[in-house]
């Protein structure tokens, strides 16, 4: 079996895997990093956002194997010192979760954008920026409205993930 | 997904060798390949990860000239060639600055392609080599007269798409990079399938030195094809009503449950027309 060591929220992992195991499966399954979830298993819905050498990409559309070296960042890797991140604080502010399961990728998603995009984000580039992520409660609005809150909180703190 | 045997090879001639094992396939940004071996759509029995190997990234504009651009508020980079490593992510073609300047309709293109995140992952010669019927850079290619430069040759992307998912390439043959003529003036028009973000039609019109192109995407059932009635009347005139009352064929084109072929024929005329218009 491939072994794959890459960093994960920070901490060196190594690991025995099979070659076809996705990213996402070797971060529930085997590190019990359970934040990321699987929705559509289809790359459609973002429910699996992670960062990947500090992209957001989708954690079921990419091997395990391909990470190896990679520094990898989680939606458990954002809150620090039992804090939690401004943009995770925007969505709790903000009413931004109604069943909470599309969360985690919309919030890796949104520390990406504001990473490429700023602080100042308008409604636009928000809702395009989201163009990956599903919500099936339909709370879109809310979730536009945290992530811009979020976004501005973010300033001058250090860039996560 | 069935398993498989897993390579990352440092080299392309290493990635050649291994092209010759049993049912091998090459994994780029894995954005198609990936979600079809989920649906056991392709079940190879070797993937060979083209990510370890150098140089197979990254953009380069060679020759043209600095002109003065009242939009881009200043002079900007124009004409020449751009050279786009096979493993160039869409995000990378999107926000460089040197495709803005030299080809702003490619960097527009790449920036519609998927999501941020399929963005991060998904290759140019990957979407090329696969030739989805759908997909946004084949369109690309065709419309800007681009060559494929691969191990062992270069192929004008006249010759390379060849039909639903085939292209020229041999077994042991992988592609290095693209290389686009900056053109005139060109725009990508894409009509999108709102979920998946496809092309239902998309249409890339460029013009230089008087010499047109139209490729067509999402519509055709053997892939992206040109329309010379529609070439030919835009090197007489370059005006979007130039083209109106050109016939595309149904015949040829797909029907599926986004959209029926004599819709999209309709569609073309219209994409075509908003593309000049856009590329002025």
């Amino acid at each position: 079996m491939p072994k794959v060591s890459l960093s994960v929220n920070g901490k060196a992992v190594s690991a025995d895997v099979e070659a076809r195991t996705l990213l996402v499966t070797f971060l529930r399954e085997q590190l019990k990093l359970t934040g990321t979830h699987i929705g559509c298993d289809t790359s459609q819905c973002g429910a699996c956002v992670v960062h990947v050498d500090g992209k957001a990409v989708k954690s079921c559309t990419m091997l395990a194997v391909q990470a190896d070296g990679a520094r990898v960042v989680t939606i458990e890797g954002l809150a620090a010192d039992g804090a939690l991140h401004p943009m995770q604080e925007a969505f709790r502010e903000n009413h931004g979760l109604q069943c909470g399961f599309c969360t985690p990728g919309m919030i890796m998603t949104a520390v990406d954008l504001v990473n490429r995009e700023g602080n100042d984000l308008d409604e636009q580039t928000i809702r395009e920026g989201l163009e990956g992520n599903l919500c099936r409660c339909t709370g879109y609005h809310n979730i536009v409205k945290s992530i811009a809150a979020g976004a501005k909180a973010m300033k001058g703190k250090r860039r996560a993930a | 997904m069935y398993n498989f045997d897993f390579h990352r090879p440092r080299s392309v001639d290493e990635a050649v060798k291994h092209l010759q094992a049993e049912d091998a396939k090459l994994l780029a940004g894995g954005q198609t390949l990936l979600p079809t071996m989920k649906q056991r759509l392709a079940a190879p029995k070797n993937v060979i990860d083209l990510n370890a190997i150098g140089g197979l990234s990254g953009i380069e504009h060679k020759g043209g000239s600095l002109v003065m651009d009242k939009n881009a508020g200043g002079t900007v980079l124009r004409g020449g060639t751009l050279s786009i490593g096979a493993l160039t992510r869409h995000a990378e073609v999107a926000e460089s600055e040197e495709v803005k300047q030299a080809i702003p309709a490619l960097a527009a293109l790449a920036a519609g392609i998927g999501d941020p995140a399929v963005r991060n992952r998904g290759t140019i010669g990957g979407s090329i080599a696969n030739n989805d019927p759908a997909a946004d850079y084949p369109a690309a290619c065709l419309g800007l007269g681009a060559a494929i430069v691969t191990n062992k040759r270069e192929i004008s992307a006249d010759d390379f798409f060849k039909g639903l998912f085939e292209t020229a390439l041999a077994a042991d043959e992988m592609i290095l990079r693209v290389v686009f003529p900056a053109p005139g003036r060109a725009a990508y028009m894409k009509f999108r399938h709102p979920a998946s973000r496809f092309a239902i039609v998309g249409v890339f019109v460029s013009e230089k030195q008087g010499a047109v192109r139209v490729a067509v995407t999402g519509a055709g059932q053997s892939g992206v094809f040109r329309v010379p009635a529609m070439e030919k009347a835009l090197a007489e005139r370059f005006e979007p009503d130039a083209i109106e009352g050109i016939k595309i064929d149904p015949s040829d084109l797909v029907s599926d449950i986004h959209a029926a072929a004599d819709y999209r024929a309709h569609l073309i005329g219209v994409m075509a027309q908003r593309a000049v218009k856009a590329a002025g």
